[in-house]
């Protein structure tokens, strides 16, 4: 089958949908790859590079699959072949004009804005790679507006203090922003509903402010939601406490499906310090700061800057199409299960069904919800603790345990109690040592299992006293005790001697690096 | 002072330097001081018996007897312990198990031939005056049931870990109902041996407690393995301890209580593991389940030579192998002892993830990577290292199947849902060697082998690490990458 490389139309996109490297890859999965001349030029990947690396140059539209970046126009779409796939960010979820568009073509479309957040399809997850690039991005426009350095210097012309950076919310681009922030030495504030990412923010060298809420947060998609109004209240007052203290901004709240919340007020952004810089990554869905505008940067009347990009990623274009490709190469191979250049759109697969809006000509949007597998979609951290919530056998509900205890006590109390004195004081020996026993064993280390049952085995061999203590007995059936006795003796001489040297050899072997 | 608070003194410093022992080896610093306090216990407890039985009146033949007995056991275990293979070593745990059962078995026998079938005895008439006849006739049957039916379950043991019988679950019908028949029958013989001390009876309790440990053991599989020799070691603790209560020892019952609650809470440890109930454990079941199951979903997988293995670790920063039981069999801990230093030479980060229970014995996997000098702070238990995974560059899983199953983590209706598994399918890339596409113990379909980011290395495993070896060779021994952007890590959207 063939692959169909479009040259994106809009005026701001320079990202391409396969770059020389990808399109190499997409070849080794058995296709063809046919490149719209000039489809790369903007992302400084020229047309000969895409012939080096195997592809041709020609009409696209004549493909069976066909790649893009943006949804392609109707008119473009009008000269696919029918039958055709295509494969570009079609926003399904939000504009419905194109879903009806879509389904009233004889193709498939998968979206690659709708994969499902689930771990498997993390490597063709574009909102995740595209939200990284434009995080450093980001950071690297305020930067650039920013009248000072941000890294603090002592120098013989006097001390600079470094540039304080508030990042709010910490996904891919609020990491990927604390990150790049941090490296040019700012000192890193992050923000976040979740507090299990604090962890994250701390480990980019940022420092976390937490929300003190009760109403701590843990997504079942991964992403953020919609806070109540008490704990708005609380956020109000930190963002309006750090807006004046300090010079940067970076905001990248965003809410699947609804408008952008408001994170700084008006009032917020007037109480800054002049020459401080908004970079609202929001500003496309309603923006989460009061005043700036998609596309375009504003000066406010005390001398803040709000850059309101939406092409942040596109600003690094060949490092955006190198990873939107990589990402698409990455679907490929979940279509290309056989390698042989020939698609296989499988409804089983999740991952597929969820970006698939339309499969030959019929509507296939919206998708059956996806539950996202906590231990994988969740940070690191967050896995653990649903791992260890699955698993919650009967036997640990504490009623049950204490009902076992209590059964175990009155047991060993009646048999105790029924005992001649004589039995007592070894019942007592006995109840303490297993006490004792699981104490000690309760602290063995994993790696000693295996040497701490070759010794407890060795000494298992005591045994051997109490044979010893047989021997030599007269009377009736005196011989055969003796010779009963001398067995065991042997026995349990092997159980000692071995167990013991074979530990010392085992844990002989043990070494530290 | 006499000969016996001589010794009673003797039997409490070797009881607490038991203790010691084991609360030393809970820590690699301790664990060498730990052995040693166990053998000075050892060496306590032996020369004051030995001062009590010569103060007993020990004529020569019997004082030959006891030394040649144990100069002869000695011998044996030494050159046992000596000659052991690492990867025998579950084997020879499980004998020395069946050798405290039948000494406890003998020491019960004793017990009864030396009292209650001796009409002249000393002891006879004290007990009967004191009215504790009854009590030792009871400490009698349990020693020796307790010791018969780690005697045979031992035995069994051994066998099928030294794949001298086939290690499948026996499946007998009706075999619940067999095995509590056999403890009613236990109980209804005990009650009977109080009122009446008959040797038939004696004779009847051993043969239905050794009938009872090899069918225990035998209608477990393989798989399970861990729980039944740390169970094992358990009993041969509470077989010791009985023995003790039989002869008013309170050195062996201290010594016989460390051991069985040791046991017992490694059993728990690997019931924990496995997520299952001690209970179904012991009454076998799970492969008998599982067949039903198995194969329902397959898919496609991807499979890779040597060469790429190289190339894929010569690029990685960081590589974690999770070795299973068949990497002690293909005997590859070598190879892969060897492939890691390769790579940490290389600057890359090498660490090993352990799943409690794999192999066949608690820890069996840290003893065979000790074995090959891999150092033990690079190997890390599961929970240590399961949420590194996402960090981690390559997986190589070595001989390992149903511990690394996702559908133990996000398939309810998996035989298997609930088990603690290692997640190693979050890394960038994993390797699975494995000799075919044949499912694991517990007869499920592993759905990590139809992962895009999952490609299989078919073959024995020792070959595979060689070839893999083989071909780092002819790579220049660049450092691997060392920047990267910590974000690009990051899994969560905006």
């Amino acid at each position: 089958m063939q692959i169909g490389v479009l040259k994106e139309q809009r005026a701001d996109e320079t990202r391409v949908a396969a770059t020389p490297s990808t399109a190499a890859q997409l070849m080794k999965l058995g296709y063809d790859v046919i490149v719209e001349p000039g489809a790369g030029s903007r992302s400084s990947f020229e047309d000969e590079a895409y012939a080096e690396a195997g592809a041709r140059i020609g009409d696209p539209f004549a493909a069976d699959i066909v790649l893009a970046v943006n949804g392609p126009s109707a008119d473009r779409l009008d000269r696919l072949r029918p039958g055709a796939a295509v494969v570009a960010l079609f926003s399904p979820r939000f504009d419905p004009a194109v879903v009806e568009d879509l389904s009233s073509r004889q193709i498939t479309a998968l979206s690659m804005d709708a994969v499902p957040r689930i771990s498997r399809a993390q490597s063709l997850d574009v909102l995740s790679s595209m939200a990284n690039i434009a995080g450093y991005r980001a950071v690297i426009e305020a930067a650039h507006a920013f009248g000072r350095v941000f890294t603090g210097q002592v120098t013989a012309a006097g001390k600079v203090p470094p540039a304080k950076v508030l990042v709010v919310g910490a996904g891919v681009a609020g990491l990927a922003a604390i990150g790049t922030a941090g490296s040019l030495g700012a000192i890193v504030r992050a923000t976040d509903p979740r507090p299990e990412v604090a962890d994250q923010v701390r480990s980019l060298g940022g420092e976390y402010l937490p929300i003190d809420s009760a109403e701590a947060q843990v997504s079942a998609t991964g992403y953020a939601k919609e806070m109540s109004d008490d704990y708005k209240s609380l956020e109000a007052a930190l963002y309006a406490e750090q807006a004046r203290d300090v010079d940067v901004v970076i905001t990248t709240a965003l809410i699947p499906g609804r408008p952008a919340p408001r994170i700084l007020t008006a009032a917020m952004v007037a109480s800054m310090k002049p020459g401080s810089v908004v970079v609202d990554m929001a500003a496309a869905n309603g923006g989460n700061v009061e005043g700036s505008e998609a596309g375009r940067v504003v000066r406010t009347a005390n001398g803040v800057t709000l850059i309101g990009y939406t092409d942040l990623a596109g600003r690094l274009p060949a490092q955006a199409s190198q990873l939107y490709g990589t990402n698409v190469v990455n679907l490929l191979k979940l279509l290309t299960p056989e390698r042989n250049g020939e698609l296989t759109v499988d409804f089983d697969d999740v991952v597929i069904r969820s970006m698939t809006v339309v499969r030959d000509g019929q509507l296939t949007w919206p998708p059956p919800p996806v539950e996202v597998s906590a231990p994988s979609a969740a940070p690191a951290g967050n896995g653990a603790r649903a791992a260890e919530e699955v698993p919650a056998p009967p036997t640990s509900s504490p009623g049950r345990r204490l009902g076992l205890a209590a059964l175990a006590a009155v047991s060993f109390f009646l048999l105790a109690a029924a005992a001649p004195p004589a039995m007592l004081g070894h019942l007592t020996v006995f109840a303490l040592a297993v006490v004792i026993g699981f104490y000690v064993i309760g602290q063995v280390h994993h790696a000693l299992h295996t040497p701490l049952m070759s010794v407890t085995n060795a000494i298992s061999g005591i045994i051997v006293v109490g044979a010893l203590l047989q021997i030599g007995h007269d009377g009736a059936g005196g011989a055969t005790v003796t010779v009963l006795s001398t067995i065991a003796v042997l026995l349990a001489s092997i159980n000692v001697f071995g167990g013991f040297a074979v530990t010392r050899r085992m844990l002989a072997m043990f070494t530290r690096s | 002072m006499n000969i016996e608070t001589v010794a009673a003194a003797a039997y409490v410093v070797a009881a607490l330097l038991f203790v010691l022992s084991l609360a030393g080896l809970s820590k690699h610093e301790t664990s060498k001081a730990g052995n040693l306090a166990g053998v000075c216990g050892m060496t306590v407890a032996l020369l004051a018996t030995g001062l009590v039985a010569v103060d007993h009146g020990l004529d020569a033949l019997d004082a030959g007897l006891l030394l040649g007995a144990v100069a002869s056991g000695a011998v044996i275990g030494l050159g046992r312990a000596r000659a052991v293979e690492m990867t025998g070593m579950p084997e020879l745990i499980a004998l020395l198990h069946s050798f405290v059962g039948a000494a406890a078995v003998l020491v019960g026998w004793n017990g009864y031939l030396h009292v209650e079938a001796n009409g002249s005895s000393a002891e006879l008439e004290t007990l009967r005056d004191q009215g504790l006849l009854g009590i030792h006739s009871a400490e009698v049957f349990i020693g020796v049931f307790i010791g018969a039916v780690t005697f045979t379950g031992s035995i069994t043991a051994f066998l099928k870990l030294s794949a001298r019988i086939k290690s499948a679950p026996l499946v007998l019908p009706g075999k619940n109902a067999l095995n509590v028949g056999a403890l009613l029958a236990f109980a209804a013989l005990t009650v009977w041996f109080v009122v009446e001390p008959r040797l038939w009876l004696l004779i009847a309790v051993t043969l239905v407690a050794l009938a009872l440990g090899v069918h225990l053991v035998a209608s477990i599989g393989g798989g399970d393995m861990p729980v039944v020799v740390s169970m094992l070691n358990s009993y041969s603790g509470w077989a010791a301890a009985a023995s003790g209560f039989l002869l008013g020892n309170d050195l062996l019952i201290i010594t016989g209580a460390l051991v069985g609650s040791s046991g017992a809470y490694l059993s728990y440890v690997m019931c924990k593991a496995m997520n299952r109930s001690f209970i179904s454990v012991i009454a076998g079941g799970f492969g008998a389940v599982a067949t039903t199951v198995g194969d329902s979903e397959a898919g496609e997988h991807t499979e890779v030579d040597a060469a790429a293995v190289a190339d894929l670790l010569a690029e990685a920063e960081s590589v974690i192998i999770t070795p299973g039981y068949g990497m002690a069999v293909a005997q590859a801990q070598h190879g892969v002892a060897e492939l890691t230093s390769r790579l940490r030479a290389r600057g890359t980060a090498v660490r090993f993830g352990i799943h409690p229970v794999a192999g066949r014995l608690p820890g069996h996997m840290n003893v065979l990577l000790a074995e090959a000098r891999i150092p033990y702070d690079i190997v890390l238990e599961m929970d240590e290292i399961n949420d590194d995974f996402s960090d981690t560059d390559v997986v190589l899983v070595i001989g390992a199947n149903d511990t690394v199953n996702p559908s133990a983590a996000d398939d309810p209706a998996s035989p298997i849902a609930g088990m603690p598994v290692l997640h190693v399918w979050n890394a960038k890339q994993v390797i699975v060697f494995k000799r075919s596409m044949a499912s694991g113990y517990a007869g499920v379909q592993n759905p990590l082998f139809f992962t895009s980011n999952t490609s299989m290395l078919f073959g024995d495993a020792q070959e595979r690490v060689a070839d893999i070896l083989g071909h780092l060779e002819r790579e220049p021994g660049a450092p691997a990458r060392r920047v990267r952007d910590a974000a690009s890590r990051a899994p969560v959207g905006i």
